[in-house]
């Protein structure tokens, strides 16, 4: 089942978390909704699964409008950050609940709620700790648990709230990529909040950026990262270098830096910021080279896939620089060498320090 | 191993700790209860028998216990009530209702007791369109169940107060997103965690009430098989230099309170089990 956000906007007194935002999750997607703490991320989660209610706009499930269904009747599976386990539950209790409830008709036997809860505790993989309680387990355990309980009663779509958030980098890096695989077996609609960018990109189908209360960007998650539609999404994503200056005369002069910028052909300058990944940037031995700039090194660390070396340029800057271990072993940098940085590609977005 | 037992303490060590527990203890409750024991003893279990059996005293301590229990069972719902309000609600005066609810403690009782008659008497602001309704208050049953709901209500709040403020909203939201009824939930979610509480709470109330005897004589009208409370006989009896039936009821209460007590306790840590 697709689910659909047209136009939502949900302030809390004068705090505007949700300002007029539109997106859609796919049947059978996953999609994360991925942004800074107090983007709106939680809020519009909760608007979706009804736990709160939109000043304005509408949200649809499957097509049809459901912003004034009660959150018990849109059968949609929510799985809280905190995971809001029933303490005095076991964990076989907790996952039956959802077909405990039911009303009288619909009910399933004790012999299918004992089924559909082992099936469920496997496939989660904690079907040999039905009859403990949530505080005997760790935090990925308790994670695990709150998914099944969602799934128990078969939603139509699931919502997980910072799903990993709470819990640490190991655990959350095996998780993540179990809810991919779980993902691909299941193919239920989700969407999950997400404050980290790497659990996004590697998990997501689709990554919606939100920053205070807006859609920034929609995309998949090679399209947010090759073509970031605005500095915010830029530096979101990953660690990045900032040359800042103006464009003029289809070119873009940043500091040390000058690179062709056909969009202002202009005289007038314009002030302007230029982007550059770390791992975007050559070195050179050649101090002669008619590109980039010079700048002096300041530190290497070799430890890792990449090095990654630390360098001052003249105007009292820090530039980040990744290189291959090959390059290093050809380059041999070390702290106090003078090189040349040439950045491969960089990307010009207008507007100046402190803008956008 | 032994030399666990020398943890670094703001407290004096457990020896003296205890010493000075017992000593206390002694003086102000176990010296006393002895005293009521032995006086009780100098009796024969047959004059003992006879004292605690008369019609009076078996109508008077039925009253007590009947009420109380009723006065407990009350305060637990409302106190449940007033704890939710106080807890997950903001509004003005919030801080001034939770100071009130603290009220009973403090008032002395002879004074509330005053209080409740004349506003419950048939003449009183409440009494007298009560009583046009049918339901006389002053000098009934419901007259002492109200003033020892008045008594215990503190102690329900009090003790619900802190486990309604650990529950996490999240919890109940999660219920409703699978399907549970808000009074599914109540009974599913909330209650087990509340249970303990509350039978802390209500065995507390219980027992103020049973003990109790400054607020209720005013109300209750004390009228011998049908108002009379328990407490009151025993200073009716003592009044009259009956020193025996006097010790022989109060012994009776004293039994009966603890066996009571002891029930509710176990139920309490039942209620309790789950929860690590």
């Amino acid at each position: 089942m697709s689910i659909e956000v047209r136009s939502v906007s949900k302030s809390f007194g004068s705090f505007l978390a949700l300002d007029d935002v539109s997106l859609r999750v796919g049947d059978g997607e996953l999609v994360a909704l991925l942004g800074p703490s107090g983007g709106g991320k939680t809020s519009l989660l909760r608007i979706i699964a009804g736990l709160e209610e939109p000043d304005r706009g509408t949200v649809l499930f499957h097509g049809e409008d459901a912003t004034r269904r009660d959150a018990r009747e849109r059968r949609v599976g929510f799985v809280f950050q905190h995971y809001a386990l029933f303490r005095r539950m076991t964990v076989f209790e907790n996952v039956a609940f959802g077909l405990r409830v039911k009303p009288r008709g619909e009910r399933p036997s004790e012999a299918d709620v004992k089924r559909r809860v082992g099936e469920l505790l496997k496939l989660v993989q904690l079907d040999w700790l039905g009859d403990r309680l949530p505080s005997e387990l760790s935090g990925g355990q308790r994670q695990r648990v709150a998914l099944a309980r969602a799934l128990a009663v078969e939603p139509k779509v699931l919502l997980l709230d910072e799903p990993f958030g709470s819990l640490d980098a190991r655990v959350r890096q095996e998780l993540r990529r179990w809810l991919r695989r779980l993902h691909d077996e299941i193919r239920l609609t989700s969407l999950f909040v997400t404050h980290d960018q790497e659990e996004a990109l590697e998990v997501a189908d689709r990554v919606v950026l939100l920053d205070r209360g807006r859609v920034v960007q929609d995309g998949t998650p090679a399209d947010l990262f090759e073509h970031p539609a605005d500095p915010f999404v830029l530096d979101f994503l990953g660690s990045v270098n900032i040359f800042h200056g103006r464009v003029e005369n289809g070119r873009a002069h940043l500091g040390p830096l000058s690179v062709a910028y056909p969009d202002a052909p202009h005289d007038g300058a314009l002030p302007a910021s230029g982007y550059a990944r770390p791992w975007e940037i050559d070195l050179s031995r050649d101090l002669e080279g008619v590109e980039g700039f010079p700048a002096t090194v300041r530190h290497v660390a070799a430890a890792g896939a990449v090095v990654r070396l630390e360098l001052a340029p003249d105007d009292g800057t820090i530039l980040k620089v990744e290189i291959s271990r090959e390059r290093f072993a050809e380059l041999a940098p070390s702290p106090g060498d003078r090189l040349r940085v040439v950045p491969r590609n960089v990307r010009v977005f207008l507007g100046g320090p402190g803008q956008g | 191993m032994s030399r666990r037992r020398v943890s670094p303490s703001l407290l004096p060590g457990f020896g003296p700790a205890l010493g000075v527990t017992l000593l206390f203890l002694s003086l102000v409750v176990l010296a006393p209860l002895a005293a009521l024991l032995a006086t009780t003893l100098r009796g024969t279990p047959r004059e003992f028998l006879a004292a605690v059996s008369t019609p009076r005293v078996v109508a008077a301590v039925r009253l007590s216990v009947l009420v109380s229990l009723g006065a407990a069972a009350v305060s637990a719902l409302l106190g449940l009530l007033l704890g939710w309000v106080l807890v997950r609600y903001r509004f003005p005066g919030r801080r001034l209702l939770d100071t009130l609810v603290d009220l009973p403690f403090a008032l002395p009782t002879a004074v509330a007791g005053i209080t409740l008659t004349t506003l419950y008497a048939p003449t009183g602001w409440l009494g007298r369109p009560l009583a046009a309704l049918g339901v006389p208050v002053a000098f009934t049953p419901l007259g002492i169940g109200v003033a020892l709901v008045f008594l215990g209500l503190p102690f329900t709040v009090r003790t619900l107060q802190p486990v309604l403020a650990s529950l996490d909203p999240e919890v109940e939201e999660a219920a409703a997103s699978l399907g549970a009824t808000r009074l599914e939930t109540f009974r599913r979610v909330l209650l087990p965690e509340l249970l303990p509480a509350l039978l802390t709470g209500s065995t507390l109330a219980f027992a103020r009430g049973l003990g109790e005897y400054g607020s209720v004589v005013f109300i209750s009208g004390n009228m011998p098989m049908r108002t009379e409370i328990a407490p009151l006989l025993v200073m009716t009896k003592l009044e009259q230099y009956d020193v025996a039936g006097a010790t022989a009821l109060a012994t009776l209460l004293l039994v009966a309170s603890f066996l009571l007590l002891l029930v509710l306790n176990r139920l309490e840590a039942w209620a309790a089990r789950a929860v690590r």
